[in-house]
């Protein structure tokens, strides 16, 4: 029943690969996007504002299929923007983590506000107060503070990154769903072995990153 | 302005030669809430000038305004002869030399006291490692927590807190220190140990501003006491006298119930 994975005609382990390499370089990218973001939510400067909350309020609020395949469509296919990938495989995994790390970052950002909202004013007004400018305050005290009280939230975030790599294979990156679907069709007798096998590569990505930080939230929770 | 040899006469436009604070005609509203009326108020160079007054009437928006946390409508806030920038890095330098302590501590929760008095050295003063390390270690001795320096804010008593907050504004070695109402959330027995600390900083000859209702503080530290009521300075006057013989009503008042609770 489980014929399909010693046949050698599917490279599983190599489809989970481009997974994790999807997840991770749009993990990061979005962590950074969404600071960015959250930062230009709590500025003094109204147009950054502005921007900020028109941005999240339209990205958040899209299907991750539509952004996806506007990258591919839009960026790739008729701006001819391709991100220095040279092959078109290449392009379409990074049109992918440009995509991901566009509508994941929404996310961080909110994650994050929700984190600056349990900051106490005075942490804010204390560090301004010493003289620290905007930045550093944002930097060094605030967002220090907003991380830790969200662990929990963003590990959610990332996993269900993790699962919305997925949509890559409607613009054919060869991620785990790819295979799959291309499985489904070949072993179609295998139906449940295949769904099954799937499913369990998933839960064994995401299972220990909800573990770990589950476990780091409660060491850097701060004490008041 | 260049820095050669301005006379005193000269810089005099906004009070006399040695006040370090200068509050003049300042107005704010929060929305319909006149909550500073015509502040008129200059605060000397070693002055330590008490604020007392009924809860609501301004006090903290006026120690707020001094160093521009909270921003005025109208009228003009001097320090050391130069008038409040507005923005920006101007304004962050300005805010390094006014020290300030809040009622409610403020320590950074999610760093240690020993790091709570380093940053600002580190951050805005560009002191190095070792120079913010060994200040910081000697402020703490100065206000009698050093044992604590590895722990974090939660874990110090509320006195021990404030103690490390005012370690923390002096590092920065500032021109003025504001207080607002420093031991008003603390139990009673720690009260002490911090007014000991403002005290001791008082006979050292740092320029103060304090709001508080600690009349044993005021009569043995205070140069001045200021009595505010309804936004605007009802009276000035040392603490003695406003104390045994205060002129206008609302001080009366106010006296009575705080002196016969
Ligand atoms: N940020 C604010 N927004 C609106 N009203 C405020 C704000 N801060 C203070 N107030 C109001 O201004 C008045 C004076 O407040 P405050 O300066 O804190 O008085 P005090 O310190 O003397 O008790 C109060 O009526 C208070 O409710
Ligand atoms: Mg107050």
């Amino acid at each position: 029943m489980f014929d399909f994975l010693t046949s050698g005609q599917y490279d599983v382990l190599g489809a989970f690969w481009v997974t994790v390499q999807l997840t991770l370089y749009s993990a990061i990218g979005s962590l950074i996007w969404g600071i960015l973001l959250a930062g230009m939510r709590v500025s003094p400067v109204p147009l950054m504002r502005a921007f900020g909350t028109a941005y999240v309020n339209t990205v958040r609020n899209t299907p991750l299929t539509l952004l996806i395949l506007g990258c591919s469509l839009g960026l790739y296919q008729t701006l001819g923007i391709n991100l220095g990938g040279d092959t078109s495989k290449e392009a379409g995994f990074r049109l992918a983590v440009l995509g991901l790390i566009a509508y994941t970052g929404t996310f961080v950002c909110e994650a994050l506000r929700s984190g600056i909202n349990t900051v106490p004013v005075g942490q804010a007004e204390a560090a301004r107060a010493l003289g620290l400018s905007f930045f550093q305050v944002l930097r060094l005290i605030v967002l220090p503070q907003a991380f830790r009280a969200v662990v929990g939230p963003l590990a959610n975030v990332l996993i269900a990154l993790t699962k919305n790599t997925t949509v890559a294979a409607t613009i054919g990156v060869a991620e785990a769903a790819l295979l799959m679907k291309e499985m489904l069709e070949n072993e179609a007798d295998a139906l449940f072995a295949v769904f099954g096998v799937f499913a369990l590569g998933f839960v064994l990505l995401t299972l220990p990153t909800g573990l770990l930080l589950g476990w780091v939230a409660k060491r850097v929770a701060v004490k008041r | 302005m260049s820095g050669v040899s301005v006379t005193k006469d000269v810089q005099d436009a906004a009070g006399a030669a040695d006040d370090l604070v200068v509050l003049s005609n300042v107005n704010k509203h929060f929305g319909a809430l006149h909550v500073l009326q015509d502040i008129d108020l200059s605060i000397a160079r070693g002055e330590v000038v008490v604020v007392i007054g009924p809860s609501g009437s301004g006090k903290s928006t006026l120690c707020r305004t001094i160093n521009r946390l909270e921003t005025i409508d109208s009228g003009t806030i001097t320090l050391d002869g130069k008038e409040l920038p507005s923005e920006g890095k101007e304004l962050a330098r300005l805010r390094a030399d006014v020290g300030m302590v809040f009622q409610s501590f403020n320590l950074f929760a999610h760093k240690t006291v020993l790091q709570n008095v380093m940053l600002g050295q580190l951050k805005v003063r560009k002191t190095d490692q070792a120079a913010a390390h060994a200040k910081a270690l000697s402020l703490l001795e100065r206000v009698g927590v050093a044992s604590q320096a590895d722990k974090y804010p939660a874990q110090l008593s509320g006195g021990q807190q404030q103690r490390v907050a005012i370690a923390r504004a002096l590092a920065m070695e500032p021109k003025v220190m504001l207080f607002d109402e420093p031991t008003s959330a603390l139990d009673p027995e720690m009260i002490n140990e911090v007014l000991e600390v403002m005290q001791q900083l008082a006979s050292e000859g740092m320029t103060m501003v304090v709001v508080t209702h600690e009349m044993g503080f005021a009569r043995s530290a205070a140069n001045r006491v200021v009595f505010m009521a309804d936004g605007k300075i009802v009276e000035e006057a040392t603490p003695e006298q406003f104390f045994s013989n205060p002129r206008s009503d609302r001080a009366k008042d106010f006296l009575s119930k705080i002196l016969h609770h």
